[in-house]
């Protein structure tokens, strides 16, 4: 399987995310300016401050001409990840419902944290441990999930801080969602700086291997 | 008089732009001319050394083909009038002085100091802005934040200290020096507009003391775009990688003036820089402007002819604004020009060689030249009482309200976050690991600067040899009042001696620095604070040392020279002493042996944890270890004199380790038993873990989160 990670000016854990992808299949950047998928199997947006965020976080990314391949090949049903500045970026571009708002402490935070594990059937979760949370650092200043009740399904909360864990003030204690059909998702913890025990945890690589497990599935299909 | 030397080297008066241009370059922040003579008594030498001081910044080799440089750098003039810019610009002019060389910035470091937080809601501001600011930029640009120490004196009330330190990581074939190069090759300048910001900032800012009326100089504080930097970082090392440049050097103080000057003198030519090709944010700048304008994220160049077009293709692709601004040539000038004019036409020998350098007149004082501060504890309190004081107070408590605002682990390479262990340790392709530490205590080099800057060098190797890493190099900032005074000057004198002496006993080389004198207010000068950063490497990222106490039932264990004194200790401190007295003296030769013998019991995976002894003595380093390893420690050694065996100081020599009784015997002499849920000293204190980490998380926390501010 093959892993695509879409490189914005302003990127930051790029590189971490191809390595942490690497460690379950293949992975290529895409180049922001560039319009060609190259075959990917799922895309993932990763971290950093695209385009400098000085407008509000997301909010230029999303007309990137990379940005409407990836539009496209997830309204085609593909799998799309996105990670802090990535989640951000796919709720601008209205592929993810709600919006990140700054932290209730305004200010940035580093820290590990615990998650709950919400859907055990879910593309981008059904290799998680059942009823066992996560440790996976977060790492932000705008953070603080909100969606009106209306427009998010219980179901789509994939994730959610432990009960005290949440560092940001998001809404409901979310910290990942994902959309109607489930093929896209959003999340703001670092996966991919939770992938070996010697750098704090391994239990981000979960996340990966329930992306390639279905795309592998998917194949057999 | 200095313009009379100018007119002698000249043969004529100066034009204004080129008075400018000296201003700039025979100020003390460009020149060292108060400091160079001295700084040649530093051992800059060793086998692991590949760039040594002079270049962009120092670098060493860390095997396997890679090179790590680093530097440190103050600054503190701009962070004391705009806290938050100051500091963002400090991080961003460290990180490009790294990427200069050709490494990518890995880690980024701070050494802060400010006045008493609790006594002054300025501090408070000045904590709370400038740890935003370097947030700010090192978070933006994607680079791990991973390590610092902070501290609080009523010395640093007008002017706090920002020293930020940056690494970077290299394959040797890709280190580049900034002496240009050959004639007829084209000076390409590279990165943002050129704009009125920090204008005179070396010299207004940099070089002369605080007084009335410093708001006026808010102008001459840069404003930071890392936004623009990273774009600058990434196309800078592809530029490198795909071997298009001949030489780099970053824009830092004093503009394009400095980076010219420097890379035409290092490279024994010439150049010719035409102002009027140079990007500008504003219309109608002078050319004088132009040259000693300080806008952040710009690089220069040299370029050979034939490669232009390809540097511009890799410009474009990052959307880098790349401009040809100039030529090098062999006539040893540096002229500016105007389009056609020529507007300024100096020997570079006469900016850069020719300034005057000036010996110092120290005179060592007869009384401190510090006040004493105002007491905290009275004298009659119980050993639990001054343990929990000294965690509790700003020099001590946890960190952690500052560094969660960092960015610590971006790069996946961070083994070892902040709190985890005594330095912070990066891993290695390959598996061997990076462990870096920063430190500096002025109130202990007020009481003594030999011995007190000594103690720098040594707490930052005892911090290396915890996680269990062999220096290979450091870098310093030397922070000291106005040299011109006699008792700064002997401060600076003897600091140097100092740390000399240290490096040479320990046989660490010096491959960099930097020089920020000046550090007074009307109401004296700061403490002296010689900061240290050291970087050093150990085979084994697996087996890197930490902190806490882990195992049940594991032997506590004292290793090294131990002979604490409360001279200049914190407890001395929270008592009211003024920093006066005598240091400990510190057989060099026995504190080599200690760092080696914690250095290989943690290499050999023989340790459960190692920390060395500090600010706050023994007692606060058993703290340390209970609070980091959730699991109290029980004492069985006598203690006869508590005040001074337990909160006594004597920094960098000895070490509270854990481990296997039978391990730690023959390192050291074995003191008590890692186990419960309290720390218990017999006959002395009982103090339960849960209470040491309350008191120790509230104690910045309290004034971190309450500062006021207003823009």
């Amino acid at each position: 399987m093959k892993f695509g990670i879409v490189r914005f000016p302003g990127s930051c854990d790029d590189v971490d995310a191809l390595l942490a992808a690497q460690r379950v299949g293949e992975a290529v950047m895409l180049w922001h300016a560039d319009s060609d998928l190259q075959g990917v199997d799922a895309v993932i947006v990763p971290g950093g401050f695209s385009y400098g965020d000085y407008l509000r976080a997301g909010a230029i990314a999303r007309f990137a001409p990379m940005m409407e391949e990836v539009a496209e090949f997830a309204r085609d049903g593909g799998l799309v990840l996105g990670i802090c500045n990535g989640f951000q970026v796919l709720c601008e571009a209205g592929l993810l419902p709600g919006a990140l708002l700054p932290n209730i402490s305004l200010r940035f935070v580093c820290r590990q944290v615990r998650l709950d594990v919400m859907s055990e059937y879910s593309p981008f979760t059904r290799a998680c441990p059942l009823g066992e949370p996560l440790s996976i650092p977060v790492k932000h200043t705008t953070g603080r999930y909100y969606a009106p009740e209306h427009g998010l399904a219980d179901t789509q909360v994939l994730l959610r801080y432990a009960p005290g864990e949440n560092p940001n003030g998001s809404d409901r204690d979310i910290a990942g969602v994902c959309n109607e059909s489930g093929n896209v998702f959003g999340l703001m913890p670092h996966p991919e700086h939770a992938v070996d025990p010697l750098t704090g945890s391994s239990d981000g690589l979960a996340i990966f291997e329930s992306i390639r497990a279905h795309v592998a599935d998917r194949v057999v299909a | 008089m200095e313009y009379e030397l100018i007119l002698a080297v000249l043969g004529r008066h100066p034009n204004d732009l080129e008075l400018a241009m000296f201003s700039l370059m025979w100020s003390e922040h460009c020149s060292y001319k108060h400091s160079k003579r001295l700084l040649r008594r530093l051992p800059t030498e060793g086998p692991h050394v590949l760039l040594g001081p002079g270049e962009n910044a120092g670098a060493v080799d860390v095997g396997d083909g890679l090179a790590v440089a680093f530097k440190v750098e103050s600054h503190n003039h701009p962070s004391a009038v705009e806290p938050f810019q100051g500091a963002a610009t400090g991080v961003g002019g460290i990180l490009r002085d790294v990427f200069a060389v050709g490494a990518r910035p890995i880690a980024i470091l701070d050494s802060l100091r400010f006045g008493e937080p609790a006594a002054s809601e300025r501090s408070r501001y000045l904590l709370e802005r400038a740890v935003a600011g370097i947030g700010h930029y090192g978070n933006s640009i994607g680079v791990a934040t991973v390590g610092g120490e902070i501290y609080f004196d009523q010395a640093y009330e007008q002017n706090c200290l920002i020293n930020a330190m940056c690494l970077g990581l290299a394959p040797h074939g890709r280190l580049i020096r900034s002496a240009a190069v050959g004639p007829g090759n084209v000076l390409v300048l590279l990165g943002a507009l050129t704009g009125r910001d920090g204008i005179g900032g070396a010299s207004v800012l940099a070089s002369a003391e605080f007084g009335e009326g410093d708001a006026d100089k808010r102008p001459s504080v840069q404003i930071g775009d890392p936004f623009t930097e990273k774009k600058l970082l990434e196309c800078c090392l592809e530029l490198l990688e795909d071997d298009l440049l001949v030489s780099l050097q970053d824009l830092g103080a004093a503009g394009l003036t400095s980076a010219s000057a420097e890379m035409a003198s290092k490279g024994g030519l010439g150049l010719d820089l035409d102002v009027g090709r140079v990007p500008l944010r504003e219309p109608g700048m002078e050319p004088f402007e132009v040259m000693v304008s300080e806008s952040q994220e710009r690089m220069l160049c040299v370029v050979t002819p034939d490669l232009v077009p390809d540097v511009i293709a890799v410009c474009d692709r990052w959307e880098v604004l790349c401009t040809e601004i100039g030529a090098v040539t062999d006539n040893g000038r540096l002229r500016v020009l105007d389009g056609a004019e020529v507007v300024g036409d100096l020997p570079v020998a006469a900016l850069v060689d020719e300034c005057p350098m000036y010996n110092l007149e120290p005179e060592a004082p007869i009384v401190s030249l510090y006040p004493s501060p105002a007491p905290v504890l009275g004298g009659g309190e119980t050993p639990a009482e001054v343990l929990l004081a000294l965690l509790g107070s700003p020099n001590l408590a946890s960190r952690r309200p500052v560094f969660e605002q960092y960015d610590c682990i971006v790069g996946s390479r961070t083994v070892r976050r902040p709190d985890a262990a005594d330095a912070a340790v990066l891993e290695l392709p390959g598996g061997a690991a990076l462990a870096i530490s920063i430190d500096g205590n002025g109130r202990r080099v007020a009481c003594d600067p030999r011995a007190g800057a000594a103690e720098a060098v040594y707490e930052c190797s005892a911090n290396l040899a915890c996680v269990g890493a062999e220096p290979l190099g450091l870098t310093n900032c030397l922070n000291f009042g106005n040299p011109e005074k006699p008792h700064v000057a002997w401060q600076l004198v003897e600091a140097v001696e100092g740390l000399a002496r240290a490096c040479e006993a320990l046989g660490v080389p010096v491959v960099g620095g930097n020089v920020s004198l000046y550090n007074e207010a009307p109401t004296g000068p700061i403490l002296p604070t010689p900061v240290v950063g050291m970087v050093g490497r150990l085979p084994d990222a697996s087996r890197a040392g930490q902190i806490g106490f882990t195992n049940d039932g594991d032997a506590i264990a004292l290793v090294g020279p131990f002979a604490p004194s409360l001279t200049g200790s914190e407890l001395a401190k929270l008592r009211g002493a003024a920093p006066a007295g005598d240091l400990p003296v510190m057989e060099p030769g026995a504190v080599r042996e200690a760092h080696a013998t914690v250095r290989d019991a943690v290499c050999a995976g023989a340790l459960s944890s190692a920390h060395d002894i500090a600010e706050g003595g023994l007692a606060v380093a058993l703290a340390e270890c209970c609070v980091a390893g959730g699991i109290g420690a029980r004492l069985k050694v006598r203690i006869d004199d508590w005040v001074r065996e337990l909160f006594g100081e004597a920094p960098g020599c000895a070490f509270v380790v854990s481990g296997a009784e039978e391990v730690l015997g023959p390192l050291g002499r074995v003191i008590g038993r890692v186990g419960g849920d309290t720390l218990v000293i017999p006959g002395a204190l009982e103090v339960a873990v849960s209470e040491l980490r309350a008191v120790r998380d509230n104690g910045l926390l309290q004034y971190a989160s309450s500062a006021v501010w207003s823009e």
